[in-house]
């Protein structure tokens, strides 16, 4: 009799699935970087000159990143989360391009052709066909392609690379432009003004509500690259629209930076969600900042998967200033060995009626730390709020970890609060049900752990879900990471 | 040709105590032998350590499958070679679906017998699974819900016959599957075992506290259980006698 273990390899999904042929070489192909050669490593004002120069700026947006630059140059690290020691900025290589197109082609037969197999291999044109109302896909630097449904172009909304917003809408830019996360914020924001590159400008116009999402995908190629996307996004009263992000990058054993910046208005009576699946290498120190101000009677809804990078320390924000503004925060955060996952949300209400609900999800393994860094506010102003906070610890093994550290400052006494922190193992009575079926372990703990976050999961459309759920097993099947 | 099950001066420990001293035990293909006993006897942790669940450590003696010892394969490959335990108390796991589930064990399954052949699609399981839902008289979307999350006592076990129906095993363990169904599930709980039985010769270890399930399931051997021992064997007479007098007599 022979084992079974040799045979009962073959899997496969059904070919619907525009993501299910994921594995981990998808993501850890590199194309040979030769266009790398011409830019240097580290920051200084020449570099910022010589980016504001290369995109042919005007002078205000060249003034702003002089001004984030010095806000870097004085600005401390962190003073909380895990260390960036190890983060030497001499070492990285804040601009590169590889492909040399002003806002991307409009038809992925103009993408050259290596960077167009790498979208291939992600998914990317596949999931446009078939599911998405409109695709940037930014290739280190810079966007390399963008589409936009014509009939949506027709009805005033704009999808397009912010490098080509700032030439061809210079006032709606410079009206919003890193007003939501200003560069003083702090560090990385600082740094982020200074050195932005590519990113996705979206414009929604009043009343106008897209059906179908619209997607960006950022990729890393290059060794000790760093990433600076930045994504405005401006949703005008009465409109609807649906947002998802990718990232990936390979993994080479060198440090890798991304500091993108995403912001985001969501105007009176307006929907808007922001979706992303973050995978970057385990070598990408992810810093991002993400914030959102909230208006009358809005909505706001963030679904966050945050599986690859050594360092993760993001927090979402919405800021629920009008009144009966809402906001939604969904996240999953995976550590797996050698990765620390620093995130959570934050939400400060400050218009009367504002409601917020968390619900965040974490799962460690192999050593991975998570943790829950939650800043909930409650502002005088903001009569009768109302926030529901629920985090969900799952600790795959005994060398793992799983710390909360929820903020909670409340200046109003209307306001109705909850938070719920569980923490919970691996059962192995849980397993054996599973695994008495003929299902091997690493799968049947797959399933608990795609189990475990299907709440979250079940709100990313069909596609992206079963993305998620296939990322999330190629991180069980997997202990080195 | 061998024994389809034989359990050879089994000794088996929890945590180092001692739970089975040295039972011995042969089921042949399309028998049915029943296993009683008082509660803490070692009913349980028979049927657990023949699925190999990890805390149960086998101390001496040996499990043989067709003629072969299993001690050394893993839960998920018992169960490939056609090993099934129904439990006592099915686990419930939030977030997979009772579909999803049968899904992937099915197809873990197929991929080990007949490893050439692609997959079952999605569609055609659904259509299979739906079939024998329904002579279960469950509901279509009784598959959509999470995994015995919420499901009565009752349904849990009529949810591990369906199991059973649905891998179609060639050795069935079943822990107390009969206990907490009203005389409706009983029957057709046993009406569908039986189905499987005469399809795969499936031979089946019944483990149960009620004389009740043997007037549909009609055991060729029962045993009695006492202290980690096979104390008694006979035939279906035997369960009568124990209804009626108890187990103090022996």
């Amino acid at each position: 009799m022979s084992t079974p273990q040799s045979k009962s390899k073959v899997q496969k999904k059904p070919p619907t699935n525009i993501f299910a042929g994921l594995n981990r070489d998808t993501f850890d192909y590199f194309d040979p970087s030769e266009y790398m050669k011409k830019f240097k490593k580290g920051i200084s004002s020449q570099l910022i000159a010589a980016i504001s120069k290369d995109k042919d700026e005007p002078e205000w947006m060249l003034h702003q990143r002089f001004k984030a630059y010095e806000y870097f140059t004085r600005i401390p690290m962190p003073d909380f989360g895990p260390g960036l020691e190890a983060l030497d900025f001499d070492e990285i290589c804040f601009f590169a391009k590889a492909a040399d197109k002003k806002g991307g082609y409009e038809n992925w037969e103009q993408v050259p052709a290596y960077i167009k197999n790498t979208f291939d291999r992600l998914g990317i044109p596949e999931a446009e066909k078939k599911v998405l109302a409109g695709v940037g896909a930014q290739y280190e630097s810079e966007v390399v392609y963008h589409s936009l449904e014509k009939e949506l172009a027709t009805q005033g909304v704009l999808f397009l690379d912010m490098d080509v917003a700032v030439h061809r809408h210079p006032e709606l830019v410079q009206k919003y432009f890193m007003k939501c996360v200003p560069a003083n914020d702090h560090k990385f924001a600082a740094l982020h003004g200074a050195v932005w590159s590519g990113g996705t400008f979206l414009y929604v116009p009043k009343g106008v509500k897209i059906e179908k999402p619209l997607q960006a995908y950022f990729r890393m190629n290059a060794m000790n690259m760093g990433q600076f996307e930045h994504t405005l996004i401006i949703i005008e009263e009465g409109a609807e629209a649906h947002y998802i992000e990718g990232c990936s990058a390979p993994k080479y054993g060198s440090n890798a930076l991304h500091a993108g910046c995403v912001e985001i208005f969501v105007g009176k009576s307006a929907k808007f969600r922001y979706s992303s699946v973050e995978n970057w290498s385990k070598d990408t120190y992810n810093l991002n900042t993400k914030r959102a101000i909230v208006e009358e009677s809005a909505t706001m809804e963030w679904v966050g998967g945050n599986m690859g990078s050594g360092v993760t320390m993001l927090y979402p924000c919405s800021i629920l200033k009008g009144r009966n503004a809402r906001a939604d925060h969904l996240g999953i955060a995976f550590a797996n060995s050698g990765q620390i996952q620093d995130t959570g949300a934050k939400i400060f209400h400050l218009g009367e009626n504002t409601s917020s609900r968390l619900t965040m999800k974490s799962i460690s393994k192999g050593g991975g730390r998570s943790i829950y860094r939650g800043d909930l506010r409650i502002a005088k102003s903001a009569k009768n709020a109302m926030s529901q906070v629920e985090c969900d610890a799952l600790i795959l093994d005994p060398v793992s970890i799983s710390d909360t550290y929820p903020n909670i400052k409340v200046d109003n006494n209307s306001a109705t609060i909850s938070h719920e922190a569980r923490v919970g193992r691996l059962n192995e009575e849980d397993i054996f049900y599973l695994t008495s079926r003929g299902i091997p372990q690493a799968q049947a703990e797959a399933m608990i752990v795609n189990g475990f976050i299907n709440p979250i999961v079940r709100e990313l459309p069909l596609e992206y879900a079963v993305e998620m759920n296939r990322l999330i097993e190629l991180e069980m099947e997997n202990s080195i990471g | 040709m061998s024994a389809l099950l034989e359990l050879k001066n089994l000794h088996v420990a929890i945590n180092s105590k001692a739970v089975l001293k040295g039972v011995n035990l042969v089921i042949n293909e399309g028998e049915v032998h029943t296993l009683m006993g008082p509660n803490g006897s070692g009913k349980s942790t028979l049927s657990n350590t023949i699925m190999g669940h990890p805390k149960y450590r086998v101390t001496k003696g040996d499990i043989l499958y067709q003629g072969k010892s299993i001690l050394k394969m893993e839960p998920y490959q018992r169960a490939l070679i056609g090993i099934f335990l129904a439990f006592q108390y099915p686990k419930e796991i939030a977030g997979v679906t009772l579909e999803e589930f049968l899904l992937a064990a099915y197809r873990a399954k197929q991929a080990y017998n007949e490893p050439t052949k692609p997959p079952v699609l999605v569609f055609r399981f659904k259509k299979m699974l739906h079939e024998i839902m329904k002579e279960f008289k469950m509901p279509e979307d009784f598959s959509e819900r999470f995994l015995n999350q919420g499901f009565s006592g009752g349904e849990k076990k009529k949810a591990e016959a369906l199991q059973m129906a649905v891998l179609e095993p060639i050795l069935a363990v079943l822990d107390e599957t009969d206990s907490g169904l009203d005389v409706d599930a009983l029957k057709t709980i046993t009406v569908n075992i039986d189905k499987v039985m005469r399809k795969k010769n499936t031979g089946v270890l019944l483990v149960t506290h009620y004389q009740r399930i043997l007037k549909h399931l009609k055991p060729d051997f029962v045993h009695v259980m006492k202290d980690g021992r096979i104390i008694k064997s006979g035939g279906p007479k035997l369960a009568h006698e124990l209804e009626e007098k108890g187990y103090e007599q022996l």
